[in-house]
C-alpha cells in the first residue's frame, strides 16, 4: 500500500519537475494539500490506522531528579468509523499495584459528547465508572496526556500551514476555545511522504515553548508506518516520559470485547 | 514493657519490608528463587509485604489501645492453562492485636469460557456488583465490616464467597447467577475488635461480651442465589437483581435472647448507570423481604425494607473528583414494629437518611492520593468520616495514613455506636 503510495508521489513529483519548466507557481501549489487533508491524514495515521490494532506499551516516566517509574500495558483498539469514534482497551502489567487492571474506553469524536470510561478493579471484583474528565490531564501519572493517547479533535482548534520545507509541513493549531486548554497554539511537524506527526510543541500563555512530543522512532509495520517510540518532555517540570511500543499488529479483527464482560475477564489475546 | 516491645516488632518488621524496597532501587532486581520456580510453572507470582499499624484515639473500656498492628505477606499466583485460568491468593499476617497467625485464603478458583456465551468461575472468589459507593443494596456478597473500620485496606471490605457463578451473554441481555452452597455471613461487627451498642443489653459490648450466633452451616440446605440481569442500553447501564438466602449480618435474636441469628431474606431490586450531564448518575433499589417476620411484628427479626440510593459524581477540577449519594432505608410495617418492641428499647426511625460524600485528590503526578469518604445520617444525627493519604515513594513502595472517625449525638445510632473505636493508621506496603 505504503510503497505504492510512494512510487505515486515520486512519479507526481517527477511530473511536477516537467511541468515545473512551463507553469512553476500552480505546480508547486498542486503538490501541497490544503491543511485539512493535512491534519486529517495525520490524524488518520496517529490514530485510526488499519481497522484495529494491538499493541504492547512501555512507558517510562523519569522526573527531574532521575527517579523512574514504569508503566506497562497491552493496549487494543477498534475504529468504529475512521476518523470517528473508537473502543480502546487497556489491560495493565505494571507496576504492580495496578497489575491485571482494565480499562475501557468508548471515546466518541463528536466534540460535544464525552467518552465513557470504565474501570475494572479485580481485587475487590468492582467495575466503576469514570466521570468524563478534563482530557488535558496526565495519562496514568505520565507526562502524556490522555488526549495525547487518545487523539485530539481536529475540530477543537484551527489549523494553518505555516511552512513547508523539503520534508515536514508545519501546521500552528490555535485552539477555538482558549479557555478550555492550558496552551495558546501548538504546531505539529508532519512528515510529508508519509503524514505522521513527527513532533509536536506547545507553547503557554506567554508564548513561551513548555511541552514538545517527539516521535522517536518509526517502523513500517504491515506497511503502514507506525510510530514505536514516542517522547514527551514537559520543559517546565523538566519531567519526560518515554512510551515504547512492540508487538504491534493491525487488522487482528479484534471481536466485539469492548462490554463488561471483557473487562471483568479481558480474552486470553488481551492478556499477553 | 509490652507495649515497647511490641513496638520494637513492629519497626524490625517496617524494616525488614522497606529494606528490600529501598535496596532495590536503581538496580535490577536479583532473580527470585521463588519467582524462578514459579516461572517454571508458568504461573504468574505476586503479591506484596506490608506492615500496618493503627492506635485507638479514643478510650475504649472495652478493646484494647490498639486498633491494628500486623505484618502481612500476600501471594497472587495466576496461570493460564488451555481449558482455563487457576488462580490462588491468599494472606498470611501476623496479628499483634489478637496475638496470633492468620492465614486468609482470598480466591482460590478457575475460571473458564466454556461456549462463546458463558464464562465459569468455580471456588473461592470475591464477588461484586451494584453502582453504590461503599454503600450496597443488592450486592449481598459477604463484607468485612470489622477489616473496614479498624482500617484494614479497603480491598479487606470485601470477603470471598466459596461460590458458582455462571455467566451467559445473550443478544437481549446478559445474565449472571451465582451459587453458594453453605451461607457466607459478613464478618459482622461482634465486639471482636471493634465495640459496639448491643440492643439486648442497652449497653455498650466489646471483646468481653461478643455476640454470639446461631451460625447457618447446613451445606446446600442453607445456600444462597443471587442473579444480575444486566443490559448496557447506549451506555446505560440496567440491572435488575434477585437473590435468595440470608440476612448478611444478624438480622434479629434467637427466642431467649442469647444469640444474634441469620433469619432468611429474599431481596428484589434493580439499578441504572450512566453520564448524566458532566457527571456519572446511579440510581439503584431494593426489596428486602424479611421472610421470617413479614407481617413486622416480631420484634426479634428484621422487618421487611425498602433500600434507595441515588448517586452523582463528577470531576470538579483537575485530578480532583466528588461523589455524592443519598441513601434512604425505609422499615416496612413500622407500625408493628413499634407495637411489639420492648418498652425499653430505642426505637428505630421508619426512614434512616444517610448521605455520603466522596472527595478525590491526585498530586504530584498522581502519586499522592488524598480521599476522604464521609458518611453523615441526618436523620441518625451521626458521622463516620475515612480520611486516607497514600503516597506512592516508587512502583514498589507505597505509604498511608489514614483515620476511622465516627461520632454524633446518640450512644445506639448507627455509626456513632462505633465512637470508642474512632482509630488512626499508618501502613507501609511494598508491591512485586
Amino acid at each position: 500500500m505504503l510503497t505504492r503510495t510512494n512510487t505515486i508521489g515520486l512519479l507526481l513529483v517527477l511530473t511536477g519537475g516537467f511541468a515545473l519548466v512551463g507553469a512553476a507557481p500552480t505546480a508547486e501549489k498542486e503538490d501541497i494539500p490544503d491543511v485539512q487533508t493535512i491534519v486529517a491524514k495525520a490524524n488518520i495515521v496517529a490514530y485510526y490506522q488499519a481497522d484495529d490494532g494491538k499493541a504492547s506499551v512501555k512507558m517510562t516516566i523519569t522526573d527531574k531528579r532521575g527517579q523512574k517509574r514504569d508503566r506497562e500495558f497491552i493496549i487494543l483498539r477498534k475504529d468504529v468509523a475512521d476518523g470517528g469514534d473508537q473502543n480502546y482497551f487497556v489491560y495493565f502489567q505494571r507496576p504492580p499495584d495496578v497489575r491485571r487492571m482494565t480499562y475501557l474506553v468508548h471515546k466518541h469524536a463528536a466534540i460535544d459528547k464525552d467518552d465513557d470510561r470504565w474501570l475494572y478493579m479485580p481485587a475487590i471484583d468492582r467495575v466503576n465508572r469514570i466521570a468524563a474528565g478534563d482530557k488535558r490531564t496526565s495519562f496514568v501519572g505520565s507526562d502524556f496526556l490522555y488526549e495525547d493517547v487518545s487523539g485530539r479533535s481536529l475540530d477543537e482548534d484551527t489549523h494553518e500551514l505555516t511552512e513547508t520545507t523539503d520534508t515536514m509541513f508545519i501546521v500552528k493549531n490555535t485552539p477555538k476555545k482558549p479557555d478550555s486548554v492550558e496552551f495558546s497554539y501548538f504546531t505539529v511537524a508532519i512528515d510529508r511522504k508519509n503524514y505522521v506527526p513527527m513532533k509536536m510543541e506547545f507553547y503557554d500563555k506567554a508564548g513561551k515553548l513548555y511541552r514538545t512530543i517527539e516521535s522517536q522512532k518509526v517502523e513500517v509495520i504491515q506497511e503502514l508506518p507506525t510510530v514505536t517510540k514516542s517522547v514527551v518532555q514537559d520543559l517546565k517540570t523538566g519531567s519526560k516520559t518515554e512510551m515504547e511500543f512492540s508487538d504491534v499488529q493491525y487488522n487482528i479483527k479484534i471481536g466485539d470485547m469492548f462490554e463488561e464482560r471483557y473487562l471483568r475477564r479481558p480474552p486470553r489475546e488481551a492478556m499477553r | 514493657m509490652i507495649a515497647s516491645r511490641r513496638i520494637t516488632v513492629a519497626l524490625l518488621l517496617l524494616a525488614a519490608t522497606l529494606a528490600p524496597a529501598l535496596a532495590g532501587q536503581d538496580e535490577e532486581p536479583k532473580p527470585d528463587p521463588v519467582e524462578k520456580f514459579f516461572e517454571k510453572l508458568e504461573t504468574e507470582y505476586h503479591g506484596f509485604y506490608e506492615v500496618r499499624s493503627g492506635y485507638r484515639l479514643m478510650n475504649d473500656p472495652h478493646e484494647k489501645d490498639m486498633s491494628i498492628m500486623e505484618a502481612r505477606y500476600q501471594f497472587d499466583l495466576f496461570s493460564m492453562r488451555d481449558w482455563g485460568d487457576v488462580k490462588v491468593k491468599g494472606d498470611f499476617y501476623g496479628d499483634g492485636v489478637e496475638e496470633k497467625g492468620v492465614f486468609d485464603l482470598r480466591e482460590a478458583n478457575i475460571f473458564a469460557r466454556p461456549a462463546d456465551t458463558m464464562d465459569v468461575k468455580l471456588g473461592r472468589q470475591v464477588l461484586t456488583w451494584g453502582t453504590g459507593d461503599l454503600l450496597f443494596i443488592n450486592d449481598l456478597f459477604p463484607k468485612d465490616w470489622q477489616s473496614f473500620f479498624i482500617g484494614r485496606d479497603v480491598e479487606y471490605l470485601k470477603a470471598p464467597s466459596d461460590a458458582a457463578k455462571v455467566s451467559l451473554f445473550m443478544d437481549w441481555a446478559n445474565l449472571d447467577i451465582t451459587y453458594t452452597p453453605e451461607f457466607d455471613s459478613d464478618r459482622f461487627i461482634s465486639g471482636e475488635r471493634i465495640s459496639y451498642w448491643s440492643p439486648a443489653t442497652g449497653m455498650s459490648a466489646g471483646e468481653d461480651s461478643k455476640l454470639a450466633v446461631e451460625r447457618r452451616r447446613e451445606f446446600f440446605e442453607e445456600d444462597e442465589t443471587a442473579l444480575r440481569l444486566y443490559k448496557n442500553v447506549n451506555n446505560y447501564e440496567l440491572a435488575a437483581y434477585g437473590y435468595w438466602g440470608y440476612w448478611k449480618s444478624p438480622g434479629g435474636f434467637n427466642q431467649t435472647m442469647t444469640a444474634g441469628v441469620f433469619p432468611e431474606l429474599y431481596v428484589y431490586g434493580a439499578s441504572a448507570r450512566g453520564n448524566v450531564g458532566k457527571g456519572i448518575g446511579n440510581i439503584e433499589v431494593g426489596y428486602y423481604d424479611s421472610v421470617d417476620d413479614r407481617c413486622g411484628d416480631d420484634p426479634l427479626i428484621n422487618n421487611s425494607e425498602m433500600r434507595y440510593l441515588v448517586g452523582y459524581t463528577q470531576e470538579i477540577g483537575r485530578d480532583f473528583t466528588a461523589g455524592v449519594q443519598y441513601y434512604v432505608e425505609q422499615m416496612l410495617d413500622h407500625g408493628d414494629y413499634e407495637d411489639t418492641l420492648p418498652s425499653a428499647s430505642p426505637t428505630r426511625d421508619e426512614f434512616r437518611h444517610l448521605t455520603t460524600l466522596r472527595l478525590t485528590k491526585l498530586l504530584m503526578n498522581q502519586n499522592l492520593r488524598l480521599s476522604l469518604f464521609t458518611y453523615y445520617s441526618p436523620s441518625d444525627e451521626d458521622v463516620y468520616m475515612r480520611p486516607i493519604a497514600n503516597y506512592k515513594a516508587s512502583d514498589n513502595l507505597a505509604l498511608e495514613v489514614g483515620a476511622n472517625v465516627f461520632f454524633g449525638d446518640e450512644a445506639h445510632t448507627f455509626f456513632n455506636q462505633f465512637h470508642d473505636n474512632t482509630n488512626a493508621y499508618l501502613a507501609v506496603r511494598h508491591s512485586f
